[in-house]
């Protein structure tokens, strides 16, 4: 059986040649993902205004979506 | 005498730092300079809140970004809770946050800060986030950690100061999976210490002795609250140049709340200067364990809400959007420009809780439901 120890190692490990992996979509194929249209809430101040809406009138809150994200197109 | 879940201070903790956030985050590229100046107003259900946003955000040399937003809410409010319960109020909030990015390699870090006011509630948060790119940058991994203090007060009594601390978590994935699409993943887990409580609430209990045949009590809501959120987005870009996005939310939280939230939207362009965008957002919530609409008796549970966004209800958003980009400017160093105007309708029903206004006989008053139009107009400047 594997110990918790032993499965944080195989972790890092395989994080540790993360740089090598080959992307299987090429920069030059990402283009699209630079398109302003791309982003469903791509005005800052106007994605959170209306979240500040949802979370006023709602009992959940949090995991709205838009923290992150990255396009590697640059 | 206020009440204060018309407005929205008992949540102003991450998503008052979202406006600092570029929405097309990417890790490995500081955002854009721009400027925003936006009105925005919401309209629903006896309550009014206008104001405007302002957000700047400058690069300074190749590595650091900063930001500053300032936001104000003005309310008016003569709510159902309000004409229920107390008298309506007009208020003003106000909301000034910092934020700094810093890049590194692959990574960015961003820290900020956010302070929101009101003569009865006062907000600070402070905001850690790490992003960085991997799988030859097909990937993006960020995490985040919020820490928010708050101080709740009385009008009706200047002696009344309580604390709530709040702490948020959160871990999201970008995922670049073909050429056309990319997806999301996000967690998010919230935890309250405090005065949870809304001080100037009431839950309604049957008083046979009374004219309507109930009462009203102090609300007691427990000290602490756990929540968590998860949520997963995809965006789809479409062969002839518009793109579909989609997003579903799952939410659980120590109180009983269980939520789940489904968006889907189509963005499509028109030449090089118009965007034009739909959306439809449905939600749902359970209520939670201690909420009634009407309680049996006086003190009949040792926690009592009559909070209508804790109870069981569903809601229905439709927004249309359009961005226009001005013709080129020639002065000020100004890049490009746009004008935007999104509008939303929104449809709350609710199915246990009652409108205490109607009906002739307690418990038998109609369900509550109401629609609320939300109007937001921006310029942006990026330059």
């Amino acid at each position: 059986m594997i110990s918790a120890r032993h499965a944080l190692l195989l972790v890092l490990a395989g994080l540790g040649g993360c740089g090598s992996v080959d992307p299987w979509v090429k920069p030059y194929e990402r283009q699209n993902f630079a398109d302003l249209i791309m982003a469903a809430d791509r005005d800052p101040v106007s994605k959170a205004y209306i979240d500040h809406v949802y979370e006023a009138r709602e009992g959940a809150r949090g995991a709205l979506g838009g923290h992150g994200g990255g396009c590697g197109c640059n | 005498m206020r009440n204060r879940n018309d407005v929205t201070s008992l949540l102003t903790l991450p998503l008052a730092l979202a406006s600092l956030a570029p929405a097309d985050a990417d890790a490995a590229v500081l955002p854009e300079d721009r400027a925003d100046a936006l009105y925005h107003r919401y309209d629903g259900g006896g309550v009014t809140v206008d104001g405007p946003s302002l957000l700047v955000r400058k690069k300074f040399g190749e590595n650091f970004s900063v930001a500053a937003n300032y936001y104000v809410d003005m309310v008016s409010s003569a709510s159902i809770d309000v004409l229920t319960q107390a008298s309506p109020y007009k208020e003003t909030r106000r909301q000034a946050s910092l934020a700094v990015d810093m890049l590194h390699g692959k990574t960015q870090y961003s820290v900020s800060y956010t302070n929101s006011e009101e003569d009865d509630y006062t907000a600070s948060t402070a905001s850690f986030d790490l992003s960085q790119d991997m799988f030859g940058d097909l990937t993006t991994v960020s995490f985040g950690f919020s820490r928010a203090w708050d101080e709740v007060r009385n009008n009706s009594d200047p002696d009344f100061k309580e604390p709530v601390d709040r702490w948020s978590y959160r871990l999201s994935v970008s995922q670049i999976v073909t050429p056309a699409l990319m997806m999301g993943l996000e967690v998010e887990t919230i935890t309250d210490s405090g005065y949870l409580n809304n001080p100037y609430r009431s839950a309604r209990y049957l008083d046979p002795d009374a004219g309507d045949g109930y009462s009203w009590e102090p609300e007691v809501y427990p000290h602490t609250r756990t929540s968590t959120g998860a949520s997963i987005t995809a965006d789809y870009f479409l062969w002839y140049r518009a793109a579909v996005h989609g997003m579903y939310r799952y939410y659980t939280d120590s109180w009983g709340v269980g939520g789940n939230t489904l968006r889907v939207g189509y963005t499509h362009p028109i030449g090089d200067r118009w965007i034009l965008e739909a959306d439809y957002r449905w939600y749902d919530q359970t209520a939670a364990d201690f909420y009634s609409d009407l309680f049996p008796y006086e003190n009949s549970q040792n926690f009592m809400g009559r909070d209508k966004e804790l109870s069981t209800f569903q809601s229905q958003m439709v927004t249309v959007g359009a961005t226009w980009r001005l013709p080129a400017l020639k002065w000020g160093g100004i890049e490009r420009s746009t004008v935007n105007v999104f509008y939303d309708h929104a449809l709350y029903d609710y199915s246990d809780f009652r409108d205490a206004l109607k009906g002739d006989s307690v418990a038998t008053e109609p369900l509550y439901s109401f629609s609320a139009d939300v109007l937001r107009v921006f310029l942006s400047v990026w330059f």
